[in-house]
């Protein structure tokens, strides 16, 4: 919660320092514009490639000062958990009434068994020091009487911590067994010690503000995580084939459905009797996120490619077919009398004007469609597949994977991106006139 | 008999609403190969509505259009027709879309050579590879009628093609047209809001009224010859054509004043 609030709060501020640092840099760079009105005139709004710089590097840099990366300066780094030696004194009242004072001398190791042990101090009087190691990021439960003469079952009790008075007796207990006073909580250096439902004392060090590894890695491990995985495979396939096999399915699945939605959009688009027949089946087909029919393709189809290349089919086609129709209707009626008066027949409308005055339509659509498959072959191979990038992440976050988590996620961005980057390309190249009629 | 006859032509628009709109009615005329007819008419007259029956994109409710002997049924490359704006393919160049309708009749080659001449008379030779978009709305209106001269029409079709331009590439383009028109000897049928457009474009020149759509009167007009050649600001300082230009301007303003009046009262 804490994480996720000041996660929150880091956004909050880094976007806005992102603004203002772009906004300042466009204010001293843009003197060169002279449209007056730019704030409403769409035209005038572009992305500005510096903010967009600034925002990606401040995401890595938000996410190294947050996993403490080894990539960025150590000043930048968010405070991390504690890790070094604590102590703190701690008193024991005695059944009879007579306390003694004892200490606890603790020490986080960074992994579990592998730090140099601490020794306690020797301690006088009927409780005698104790030690305990604590691994980072978790706290420690110290039994304190376990060496004491008096211990918890005889009545002894802990009442003061580094001269806090603590009052909290584990053996009131009301008739449901549950505690009757709420556990103190004292601040010590690097520290917070409470008590568990026992009575045992509960160490935890301070957790300062980084994330945990497994929460989310840092980005070299991810990086190592993509080297290692790159060359060595992960469940049986390597990287390439789980990226591969999943851009693969989405390039069949597309082209299958523009195959059929194209020509099923110009029958709409041209003929009553098509348009009647399909209106309904299209319209009702449309609202359904292709996710949802993820059951009922595993149900008829299996989780094998056949099940996976029809629900990418089915997410393109009614896309294609749509785009192919408002392709079709939004030719200019002046467009097609005119090609009529210079004599050209239905086929040669249909080849000469209507398509190509379609083009733009359905490349918009295909841009669509394309960026609808991937994500839906993504979201269909984390319900089920052997190989594909959706496979990979599902798998590696069933082993607390988090770095293959988030190497996949990347990946999958990147790609989706790269589809739409290639797709705007190619519409640049092959329909130059498009928003030009 | 070679020429159009607009034969007591009326049309209909049945609405939605179970009303209906009485666009033209009875409207007859004769035009002989090689006329240079201009149309005007206030805004709703219908002659919009005459020049998309004789294009054939519409069927008259009654009557009919006979060219060269035969009744029109729907749209030919004898009727050629120049829009005010958007009829370019902006997928082809400025060549390809001159050579459209040889194409179509796959005389692209034998076309070719005509085509190219065609670009030179509406001085657009240096252009015929760029993309239609990329040139100007004068230029773009040059394209048009290119692409209607190359197809060889017997009559040609002008919807307020010069519309959109501003005046002076206006008055360069209606040099063209009269040049172009005494040059190949085609029938032009062209409508325009503009009188004095009309009184240079028209050796007839019809007046329309709304409400039914109708002809209201008619004139034979000697400024387009006198233009043929010429520059067009002398025809304007000619008396009769400012005398005429009057009458015209007072009849439409009348016309005008009747619907805006008629709108008033059916309004209280
Ligand atoms: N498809 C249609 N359906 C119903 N009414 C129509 C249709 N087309 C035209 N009209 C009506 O017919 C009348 C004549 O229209 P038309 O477009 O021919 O006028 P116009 O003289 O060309 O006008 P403008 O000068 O504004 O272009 C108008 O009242 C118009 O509302
Ligand atoms: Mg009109």
């Amino acid at each position: 919660m804490i994480i996720a609030l000041i996660y929150v709060a880091i956004f909050v501020i880094a976007f806005f320092a992102v603004r203002f640092i772009a906004t300042f840099l466009s204010h001293r760079t843009d003197f060169t514009s002279l449209k007056t009105v730019t704030f409403g005139d769409e035209s005038a709004v572009r992305a500005d490639r510096r903010a967009s710089v600034i925002s990606v590097v401040a995401i890595f840099l938000i996410w190294g000062a947050f996993t403490g990366s080894s990539w960025i300066p150590r000043f930048l780094h968010a405070p991390g958990p504690f890790v070094g030696d604590g102590s703190f004194e701690y008193v024991v009242k005695a059944p009879d009434g007579s306390t003694d004072t004892s200490s606890v001398n603790w020490r986080v190791e960074v992994v579990r068994g592998e730090g140099e042990p601490i020794a306690a101090d020797e301690g006088d009087g009927f409780a005698l020091g104790d030690a305990l190691m604590i691994t980072k990021y978790r706290s420690g439960q110290l039994i304190w009487d376990k060496n004491d003469e008096f211990t918890r079952k005889d009545g002894a009790l802990v009442v003061e911590i580094n001269g806090t008075p603590v009052d909290f007796d584990p053996n009131m207990r009301d008739d449901n067994g549950n505690l009757v006073q709420s556990k103190p909580r004292v601040k010590i250096d690097n520290g917070t010690v409470t008590f568990t439902d026992k009575g045992a004392l509960s160490i935890s060090p301070n957790e300062g503000w980084q994330m945990e590894p497994i929460w989310l890695p840092p980005p070299e491990a991810v990086w190592k995580r993509l080297i290692e995985i790159s060359s060595e495979g992960y469940q049986n396939s390597t990287l390439w084939e789980h990226l591969g096999l999943s851009l693969f399915r989405v390039v069949v699945g597309f082209v299958l459905g523009a195959l059929v939605g194209i020509p099923l959009g110009y029958a709409m688009g041209l003929s009553n009797w098509f348009r009647g027949w399909f209106d309904p089946i299209v319209e009702f087909m449309r609202p359904v996120p292709p996710l949802a029919l993820i059951p009922l393709v595993i149900i008829w189809a299996g989780i094998g490619e056949t099940g996976k290349i029809i629900l990418l089919f089915l997410a393109a086609l009614w896309i294609m077919t749509i785009a192919a129709r408002a392709g079709v209707s939004g030719v200019n009626i002046t467009k097609v009398h005119a090609a009529y008066s210079l004599g050209a027949s239905k086929y040669q409308l249909m080849r000469h004007v209507i398509v190509p005055n379609s083009l733009p339509e359905i490349f918009t659509g295909a841009r669509v469609a394309m960026g609808v498959c991937w994500g839906t072959v993504v979201a269909a191979e984390l319900v089920a597949a052997e190989v594909g990038a959706g496979m990979m992440i599902m798998v590696a976050s069933k082993f607390q994977l988090t770095d293959i988590v988030i190497m996949g996620i990347i990946l999958i961005g990147i790609i989706g991106y790269g589809i739409d980057i290639l797709m705007r390309e190619a519409e640049k190249y092959l329909v130059p006139w498009k928003g030009r009629g | 008999m070679s020429g159009l006859l607009i034969d007591d032509v009326s049309m209909r628009f049945e609405l939605p609403d179970g009303g209906a709109v009485q666009a033209l009615k009875n409207v007859t005329l004769d035009i002989k190969a090689g006329e240079l007819m201009s149309v005007l008419g206030p805004s709703g007259c219908g002659k919009t509505t005459l020049l998309n029956i004789v294009a054939g994109f519409l069927a008259p409710t009654e009557g009919q259009v006979v060219l060269n002997n035969a009744t029109v049924h729907g749209p030919g490359p004898e009727r050629g027709m120049v829009f005010q704006q958007g009829a370019l393919f902006e997928w082809m160049s400025v060549r390809e879309n001159v050579g459209f309708g040889p194409a179509m009749k796959g005389q692209k080659r034998e076309a070719a050579e005509r085509v190219d001449h065609l670009l030179d008379v509406v001085g657009l030779q240096d252009f015929k590879e760029k993309a239609v978009y990329e040139l100007s709305g004068g230029m773009q209106q040059r394209v048009a009628l290119a692409r209607c001269l190359a197809n060889d029409p017997d009559v040609i079709l002008m919807d307020e093609p010069l519309g959109a331009l501003d005046a002076l590439t206006r008055e360069k383009m209606q040099s063209l047209v009269l040049d172009l028109w005494k040059e190949t000897g085609k029938t032009i049928i062209l409508i325009t809001h503009s009188v004095e457009e009309a009184l240079l474009l028209g050796e007839r020149l019809l007046v329309m009224a709304p409400r039914p759509g109708r002809i209201h009167k008619e004139y034979r007009l000697p400024f387009a010859d006198m233009g043929v050649g010429n520059d067009l600001r002398e025809v304007k300082k000619h008396g009769d054509y400012n005398t005429t230009r009057e009458e015209i301007l007072a009849m439409i303003w009348d016309m005008e004043e009747e619907i805006m009046g008629r709108a008033e009262g059916a309004g209280a």
